[in-house]
């Protein structure tokens, strides 16, 4: 299976990939690691005329401390996450959920940035964002913006970046972490999930996602207010398909993911130290 | 476009389209068919190379992305007629039938043991779950990697 054709420009800043997009338009898309958009492209469910390859913007690819939160560059790959030590100690959730995503080939070539921009509701790492309450760098023609993760996932495969836009950094605030969790239901090792369950428990938050539970990733709150309101786990996991709108597949009929939404839910929040 | 790879330590050059996918430009371009393709989908692991030293599979790549680097395919593992310890131990401990999935399995091993020298079997197994045999049962294989493990390749 061959892309349909297309001209390849790749970028050597951040500035010159926004130059690009701004030039070209609707017709041109950003290649991060091309494990999203390059399946897409083989069974041409995407035909874009201009690839403008972000994958060598080493600057855009780190962890880092920023006093109340953890900055992490867009362009910095799932193999980078599940083996960073300052990620490890800070944000375990989304360390060990990084480890999760596909395969270790996957994870050499695949991008948290890519990851969140192609707001694949069955992706594990956009759920891991909404439970942490983290957000995101949007960097336009003109100039920076931040947007919440609760308001970046706005349809199927659809977000809140304008096509001009480049995502250059992620955030994740510095939690006082009590326990946290990532459930993957899933048939085969490297297959997304069937169902999946995000969830951290800290000081003064709590967050729950949901993965494939709907036509995007979803914060499951209505367990969030059971549990902020004194809901054990069980108790708490009963209302974990409220606001879900779970498809049928191969896999799995939307009864049965409802069914594994709330088991995993409860597991979730037992191994977040919820009795 | 042109594309320049260093492969297999000799630095390569060819025109090839920018939708030219790695694995088609080692096979056809280079003439390196050591890399097989097996689902052309990203998920049997059949086509896994290095790419700076990490596998990748590269029916998932375009050449394009992979220009100026180093690749490493099977045929680059080997000292002249020296197996590589990897090679070695697939054949000592049977990690192989019809060899179809064999230069992505060895490619993946390698990278597997570049970044956990001394992986317990589980370790192994999940290091492995990007690449799928259709007549070993793994169970040879993972022998053959744990073996290599041992033997400090
Ligand atoms: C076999 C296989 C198994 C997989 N399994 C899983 C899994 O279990 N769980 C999971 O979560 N994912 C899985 N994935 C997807 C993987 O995580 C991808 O790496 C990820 O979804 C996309 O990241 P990328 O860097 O490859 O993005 P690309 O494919 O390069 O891009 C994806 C989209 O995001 C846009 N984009 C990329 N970077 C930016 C940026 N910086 N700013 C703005 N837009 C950008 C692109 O234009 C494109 O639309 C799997 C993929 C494969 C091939
Ligand atoms: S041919 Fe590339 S993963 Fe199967
Ligand atoms: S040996 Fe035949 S597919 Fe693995």
């Amino acid at each position: 299976m061959i892309p349909a054709a297309f001209d390849y420009q790749r970028a050597d800043s951040a500035e010159e990939a926004i130059a690009l997009l701004t030039e070209h338009g609707d017709e041109a898309k950003l290649l991060a690691g091309g494990h999203s958009l390059l399946p897409m492209m083989k069974l041409r469910l995407a035909v874009p005329s201009v690839l403008v390859d972000v994958g060598r913007l080493d600057d855009l690819r780190y962890v880092r401390d920023a006093g109340d939160h953890i900055a992490i560059g867009a362009l910095t790959r799932h193999r980078d996450l599940e083996t960073d030590p300052l990620l490890a100690e800070a944000v375990p959730l989304l360390s060990h959920a990084a480890g999760e995503v596909g395969d270790p080939q996957v994870r050499h070539r695949g991008t948290l940035g890519g990851s969140l921009a192609h707001a694949d509701p069955a992706s594990d790492l956009p759920a891991v964002l909404l439970a942490l309450g983290g957000s995101l760098v949007a960097k336009g023609p003109n100039g920076e913006r931040e947007i919440a993760a609760t308001d970046f996932f706005t349809g199927f495969l659809e977000s809140a970046l304008e096509p001009d836009e480049l995502l250059t950094e992620v955030r994740v605030p510095k939690l006082d972490t009590l326990g946290w969790s990532f459930q993957k239901f899933n048939r085969r090792a490297q297959d997304w999930a069937i169902v999946g369950v995000a969830a951290v428990r800290a000081e003064g938050h709590t967050g729950v996602a949901l993965v494939n539970m709907g036509s995007t990733p979803l914060v499951a709150s209505g367990v969030v207010d059971a549990v902020n309101g004194g809901s054990n786990a069980s108790e708490a996991a009963e209302r974990a398909t409220e606001g879900t709108e779970p498809q049928g597949d191969i896999n799995a009929s939307p009864e049965y993911r409802e069914h594994l939404a709330r088991v995993l839910v409860r597991r979730a929040l037992e191994e977040s130290g919820l009795s | 476009m042109q594309i320049t790879l260093t492969v297999n330590g000799v630095e390569r050059t060819a025109e090839a389209e920018p939708r030219t996918l790695l694995v088609y430009f080692l096979r056809e371009q280079l003439g390196l068919t050591g890399t097989n393709i097996g689902c052309d989908t990203s998920s049997c692991g059949a086509c896994t190379v290095h790419v700076d030293g990490e596998s990748v599979k590269s029916c998932t790549m375009l050449a394009a992305q992979a220009d100026g680097l180093s690749v490493t395919t099977i045929e680059g593992l080997a000292d002249g007629d020296e197996l590589h310890p990897m090679q070695k131990s697939f054949q000592e401990n049977h990690g192989l039938q019809c060899g179809y999935c064999t230069p992505g399995m060895v490619m993946a091993a390698v990278s597997l043991l570049d970044e956990n020298p001394s992986p317990t079997e589980q370790e192994v197994r999940l290091g492995l779950e990007g690449n799928l045999c259709r007549c070993t049962g793994y169970h040879n294989i993972v022998k053959a990697v744990l073996a290599a493990a041992e033997a400090g390749s």
